[in-house]
C-alpha cells in the first residue's frame, strides 16, 4: 500500500497534544538559548525577559524578535548555541559578500531538517522504490542538500544532478526512470520546455511528482508545469535560516503547505507594530525552532506575507497549513531562487566607483526569471566605441555575480537618464507582479 | 591636425536621435558627417560639424551625452583605388583603424574619409611622408 505519512505519529497528532508539545519545547528553547546565545541573551535583557517568563505559547509574544539582520550582525558564529566541536554541517545563505548568514547543524539538526524533507516527499507520493531527481544546487544553497537527506531516509534512489545541464538532466530522466523532480518551479518549466522542444509528449516517463520551491510562484506556473511535465507538483518552503526547505509542504490536496509544527513555531504578526495576529489573518509569518541545537531561532521574521488555516485537512495531517506567500514585508526580492536586496545591488555600485542610481528589471519570460540591471555611466566609461562601455558593463556584471550569485544583465545609461525622484525612489520594476506572481 | 569628432550616447529608444539632431539644428550648426556604432541596446553617434564647441555646448544644454574624441582626416582621389591605397600604408605600418566613414562633396575631385586610430599623430605623420592629403579642421568647416 502507498505510505501516506513519513511519521504519522507527528503529522497527524490531535492539534491540543501538538500544542501541549510546542508548549513544552519552546520552554525548553527558549531557556537553551538563553544559557547558549549571548547575543539572543543580551536582546532578552535589554527587554527584560527571563526565561521563567515563558509558560506557555501565549508567553511567545514577550520575547524579541531576531532579524535578519541580527544573523548578519551575529556572523558568523554570534548565534551558534553549541560548541563547533558538536557541528557537523554549515549552509549560507546567498547574500552580501562578508555578510552571508551561515547556519549551523548538528547531526540531530540535519535529521530532523531531512525528516522534515522526508515528509514532503512522501506527502508527494514517494516511496522506496521510487527514483528521486534531485535538481536543485547543491552546495552551500540548502536546496540540493535538504532534499537528498529527505530522499536518503525515505530509502528511495537519489539522483544528485545538482542544477543545470539539461540535456543530462533528461537524459538521466529518461535512462534511469526518475519519478520525483526536486527543484525550483522554474527549472521544472525549462525543463518541460525542453522536453517539449525534443518531441517529447507528456507521459513519456515515468515521473509522477515534483516538488518545488525556493522562489514564488503561481498556480498557472502549477498548471503549465503539470501538463508539461505530466505530473502532479508540490509546493515546498523553507529558509536557510531555519535549515533548509521542508518547514513546510504540501500534501495531495495542493493547498496549503503543512507546517512541521512539532519543529517548529509558526506566528503571523503585523509586519508594522509587530503584534501577534489572530489565526486567519494576512500577516507576516514568524518562525521559532522548536529543536534545534546548533542555530535556534527564537521569533525568526521571515518577511513572508502568509496567511495560516487550522482547517481539517482531508489528507489526515493536522499541522497548520500556510498559504503559499502573498508577498514579503520587506524590499527583498526572489530572483531565480536566489535572495536579492537593493542594498547589494548599491554596495557594488558604490564600490565600483558608480552613483548609486539605478533601476532594475525583473520580469519572467518562458517561466524563467530575467534580471536586469540599468545603471548611470560614469563619463569616463564613455568613448567613442561601444567596445569600452560593453567591457564595463561585463565589468560590473561580474562584481554583481560575485555579491549576488546570479548574473543580472547589466546595461550601461547615459547620465542624469534615470528619474529622480524626491520620496522613495522606485528603484524596482518587477513586473512578475503583473502575471499574479506574489514577488 | 586633428579632427574633433562629436561622440554621443544614444540609448536605443524612439526619439533619441531626434533630441540630438534638433540641439545641432537650433544651434546653427552643420553636419558635414556622420556614423552610427550601434549594439542592442545603445548607440554611438558619431559627427562632424562644422563648429565643434558651438554643437557640444547645445548639446549638453540638451542633457545629451558627449564626448569629443580626435579623428583624423584624410582627402583621397575620387577615384578607384584611391581609399585602399590609404588603409595600405597604414596596415603595412601596424596603425590599426578602429573604424572610419567617408563622406563626399560637391567638389568631385575628392572623397574624404574620418579614420580612428589609436596615434592619430603617427598616422598623421606617415600619411603625409606617403604624398596622402590631410584635412584639419578649418578645411573642413569650408567643405
Amino acid at each position: 500500500m502507498q505510505k501516506k505519512f513519513y511519521q504519522p505519529e507527528a503529522e497527524t497528532m490531535p492539534v491540543n497534544e501538538i500544542k501541549k508539545l510546542q508548549e513544552y519545547k519552546l520552554i525548553r528553547q527558549v531557556r537553551y538559548v538563553y544559557e547558549h546565545v549571548e547575543y539572543y541573551r543580551n536582546l532578552m535583557d535589554e527587554k527584560g525577559v527571563k526565561p521563567e517568563d515563558i509558560t506557555c505559547l501565549a508567553d511567545i509574544s514577550k520575547l524579541p524578535f531576531l532579524s535578519k539582520a541580527d544573523l548578519r550582525e551575529a556572523y558568523p558564529y554570534g548565534m551558534l548555541a553549541t560548541d563547533l566541536k558538536n557541528c557537523v554541517r554549515i549552509h549560507s545563505t546567498s547574500g552580501t559578500t562578508g555578510k552571508r548568514v551561515v547556519a549551523f547543524y548538528t547531526q540531530n539538526d540535519v535529521d530532523m531538517w531531512e525528516d522534515c524533507c522526508a515528509r514532503a516527499i512522501v506527502a508527494a507520493g514517494g516511496d522506496k522504490g521510487d527514483v528521486v531527481q534531485v535538481a536543485y544546487g547543491y552546495g552551500l544553497f540548502t536546496g540540493g542538500a535538504g532534499l537528498h537527506g529527505g530522499s536518503h531516509k525515505v530509502g528511495c534512489l537519489t539522483l544528485p544532478m545538482s542544477s543545470g545541464n539539461t540535456n543530462r538532466q533528461i537524459q538521466f530522466m529518461m535512462d534511469l526512470k526518475s519519478t520525483i523532480l526536486c527543484c525550483t518551479p522554474s527549472y521544472a518549466a525549462y525543463i518541460g520546455e525542453t522536453l517539449k522542444e525534443k518531441g517529447y509528449k507528456p507521459g513519456y516517463n515515468s515521473l509522477k511528482a515534483g516538488i518545488f520551491g525556493a522562489e514564488p510562484w503561481t498556480e498557472e506556473m502549477r498548471k503549465d508545469i503539470e501538463n508539461s511535465l505530466g505530473i502532479k507538483a508540490y509546493d515546498i518552503y523553507g529558509l536557510t535560516e531555519s535549515s533548509g526547505p521542508g518547514v513546510a509542504f504540501e500534501c495531495c490536496e495542493q493547498n496549503g503547505m503543512h507546517i512541521n509544527e512539532d519543529h517548529f513555531y509558526a506566528e503571523i504578526i503585523d509586519p508594522d507594530t509587530g503584534e501577534v495576529l489572530p489565526e486567519g489573518s494576512k500577516g507576516e509569518l514568524v518562525f521559532t525552532s522548536l529543536d534545534k541545537e546548533a542555530f535556534p531561532l527564537i521569533r525568526y521574521r521571515t518577511r513572508d506575507i502568509t496567511v495560516l488555516s487550522r482547517e481539517k485537512c482531508s489528507c489526515g495531517r493536522t499541522f497548520v497549513r500556510m498559504h503559499k506567500p502573498m508577498g514579503r514585508s520587506d524590499d527583498m526580492m526572489i530572483i531565480r531562487g536566489v535572495n536579492v536586496f537593493p542594498s547589494q545591488i548599491e554596495a557594488v555600485l558604490l564600490n565600483n566607483g558608480y552613483a548609486p542610481n539605478y533601476l532594475i528589471l525583473v520580469d519572467r519570460v518562458n517561466n524563467t526569471d530575467t534580471f536586469e540591471i540599468q545603471v548611470e555611466m560614469l563619463p569616463e566609461d564613455f568613448s567613442d566605441t561601444p567596445k569600452l562601455i560593453t567591457k564595463k558593463e561585463k565589468k560590473l556584471q561580474s562584481a554583481m555575480k560575485e555579491m549576488l550569485g546570479i548574473n543580472p544583465t547589466i546595461r550601461l545609461v547615459a547620465p542624469k537618464s534615470i528619474a529622480r525622484s524626491e520620496g522613495k525612489a522606485v528603484r524596482v520594476i518587477d513586473n512578475r507582479k503583473k502575471l499574479g506572481i506574489n514577488v | 591636425m586633428a579632427i574633433k569628432q562629436l561622440s554621443i550616447f544614444v540609448e536605443n529608444r524612439e526619439g533619441t536621435l531626434v533630441t540630438v539632431t534638433d540641439a545641432i539644428a537650433k544651434a546653427g550648426v552643420d553636419i558635414r558627417a556622420m556614423s552610427v556604432a550601434d549594439t542592442n541596446d545603445f548607440g554611438i553617434f558619431r559627427l562632424i560639424v562644422t563648429d565643434v564647441d558651438k554643437a557640444k555646448k547645445a548639446l549638453d544644454e540638451a542633457n545629451a551625452f558627449v564626448s569629443i574624441t580626435e579623428v583624423v582626416g584624410v582627402a583621397v582621389q575620387d577615384e578607384p583605388g584611391a581609399l585602399a591605397k590609404v588603409v595600405k600604408i597604414l596596415a603595412d605600418h601596424n596603425i590599426n583603424i578602429e573604424y572610419m566613414y567617408a563622406f563626399i562633396t560637391v567638389s568631385k575631385q575628392f572623397a574624404y574619409v574620418v579614420l580612428r586610430v589609436a596615434e592619430n599623430e603617427e598616422a598623421e605623420r606617415i600619411l603625409t611622408e606617403n604624398g596622402i592629403k590631410l584635412v584639419n579642421e578649418e578645411d573642413m568647416s569650408k567643405l
